[in-house]
């Protein structure tokens, strides 16, 4: 088998094998599902409109903004990027691989939701599956190299909890996810803007759903684009083997420039 | 024909105002085991993670087989194999999967010999978590072997080992210098250098402060044989005699102690002493000066031989 196929098929094993990562990999993520589909829709019927695309990119958010990032910061600091480097495995494979793994499983967990959520909770089908299906696919990227980047530029595990949960829980509050958008205050909608979850769910409801989305479909398609490429970019350039390096290539700080695609969009559609 | 497979000229590292190491040179020929020794903080480490690639030097020259470790990488990876002293491998992978993804990197077949070899076959399957420290040690000795290197670099590989463990591994380590391997050994236990390696260089705040071979470093040191003489009467307790080339004795429990210059003739002197006055012989220790005394001469003088 090739360094690649080796290397994937143990990251991939170790997203079951290991309780944490199969807690932010599927337990949290379908236990909150579930609770969703229970409780939220009988409370406000109105959420069956958004269970399906809401659940899924809770689901990737909690595998790759919350588990990820630590799991890359606990392998640094615990020397397991050392052992690698002089073993010859490149800085991308080190970010890259893990990545595809974690995206691979939240993809598992975004089809159980998809393929449960109508038949057990009465959720609102999607019109269009494959753009349900290549959105998604998009929103993985788009938050697997958040969570890289987030990994990459984080000190430590408390660092990254930090940074986390600024994505994390502004997204399930204003993001769109909970309610929709356009009953947000429009201070809030503006918040929003600088949320991957927000043109995410409006991807969704614009190609999936077929519906009118607050932001035009082809910013929302443009910003998940652009913010995957750039954290890409930005991860593997800031990548540092351990944290005693002193041959890192900039500063952390670089990492807010991640932040470009989303106040250009913002800016976008105040002068629009 | 020159036998060097590491050259180090004038070699500089600082970390901010603190120099670690200041313009140190050495050179390690083709199938011996060269000692990099010396306490916490000399510069040990540091030395070998340029050597490794792993930082970059501020200056000074570094090469092993006549490849920079800093400006041609991946041709020093297929060289090297590194023992790191701090390092891990992910909780979660098993021995094989580490064998696996390390030779796959490397571009070899797995050599599945070398977990036998190691004493690790039973683990296959065990995740790393789950093995103790001596066979995590076993397992990184193994995928530093996984592709064949020329050279080995062993940063402190028997600390935290029991004594079956150390065993194992210094008869690896001769093992493979019989098979033309050359090692690196950075070590603090003198004892462990002295047995295992071919050179030394003495590494002190930063400079290397004495080089050659454990026997030649010892001695140049006091040269003094310690020896300790246990009797039935113990009448060299009260022996006002003097023996040749012997400092004035001292006693320890039931041994009367000496440390003698020639030690040949002291000890015939003694043994002549003690069958003309019909004591008898229980115990006779000779220990010549080991690299361990030298070593803490130097380090104790700051350095100075």
């Amino acid at each position: 088998m090739s360094a690649f196929t080796n290397h994937f098929l143990f990251e991939f094993k170790t997203g079951i094998r290991n309780s944490s990562a199969m807690l932010m990999l599927y337990m949290l993520p379908l236990g909150f599902y579930a609770a969703m589909g229970f409780i939220m829709v009988e409370i406000n019927p109105g959420f069956k409109e958004l269970l399906i695309p809401a659940m899924i990119i809770f689901a990737i958010m909690s595998s790759m903004i919350l588990g990820f990032p630590t799991g890359l910061v606990e392998a640094r600091e615990s020397g397991i990027y050392r052992s690698y480097k002089i073993n010859g495995i490149p800085a991308v494979s080190i970010l890259i691989i893990p990545a595809l793994s974690v995206g691979f499983h939240g993809l598992i967990t975004s089809a159980i939701i998809a393929v449960t959520a109508v038949p057990f909770f009465d959720a609102a089908e999607p019109i269009n599956w494959l753009a349900l299906v290549l959105i998604s696919l998009l929103v993985v990227f788009t938050f697997s190299t958040l969570g890289m980047l987030i990994g990459v530029v984080s000190s430590s595990s408390r660092a990254v909890v930090l940074w986390s949960q600024l994505i994390y829980l502004p997204s399930i509050l204003v993001g769109g996810m909970m309610i929709p958008l356009s009953l947000i205050p429009e201070a809030f909608q503006k918040v929003s803007g600088l949320l991957p979850s927000t043109y995410a769910m409006q991807a969704y409801f614009a190609y999936a759903y077929q519906q009118e989305s607050i932001i035009e479909p082809w910013v929302s398609i443009t910003v998940l684009i652009t913010s995957g490429i750039l954290a890409l970019a930005l991860s593997i350039f800031l990548f540092n083997w351990d944290s005693h390096n002193d041959t890192r290539r900039g500063s952390p700080l670089l990492g807010l420039l991640i932040l470009i695609p989303y106040v250009a969009a913002i800016l976008y559609s105040t002068l629009s | 024909m020159d036998q060097s497979v590491v050259t180090v000229k004038n070699f500089t590292k600082t970390y901010g105002d603190f120099v670690a190491v200041d313009d140190i040179s050495f050179e390690v020929q083709h199938g011996e085991i060269f000692g990099l020794l010396g306490p916490n903080g000399a510069g040990k480490t540091t030395t070998l993670e340029c050597l490794e690639g792993l930082r970059q030097p501020d200056g000074g020259e570094m090469q092993i087989t006549g490849v920079d470790p800093q400006r041609e990488p991946s041709k020093l990876r297929n060289l090297i194999g590194v023992q790191l002293q701090t390092s891990g491998l992910p909780d979660n992978m098993t021995v094989e999967e580490s064998l696996n993804i390390f030779s796959a990197y490397h571009g070899v077949q797995p050599r599945h010999e070398l977990l036998t070899r190691m004493g690790l076959e039973e683990k296959r399957k065990t995740q790393y978590h789950q093995l103790s420290t001596g066979q995590q040690r076993r397992l990184s000795l193994a995928l530093a072997l996984s592709h064949d290197p020329r050279l080995i670099i062993l940063d402190e590989p028997t600390a935290g080992l029991d004594v079956s463990s150390r065993t194992e591994l210094h008869n690896m380590m001769q093992e493979l210098k019989s098979q033309g391997t050359t090692l690196i050994l950075a070590t603090h236990d003198m004892a462990e250098a002295e047995k295992m390696t071919d050179r030394v260089a003495i590494l002190l705040s930063g400079k290397i402060v004495a080089t050659g071979s454990p026997r030649e470093l010892t001695a140049k040191g006091s040269g003094m044989t310690k020896i300790s003489v246990s009797t039935e009467d113990s009448i060299l307790h009260n022996n006002e005699n003097t023996f040749p080339a012997v400092t004035p004795h001292g006693i320890k429990e039931e041994y009367s102690i000496y440390f003698s210059t020639d030690p040949g003739p002291t000890v015939s002197a003694i043994l002549n002493h003690l069958a003309s006055n019909n004591d008898s012989l229980i115990d006779l220790r000779v220990e010549r000066p080991s690299l361990e005394e030298r070593f803490l001469e130097i380090t104790g003088n700051g350095g100075t031989e």
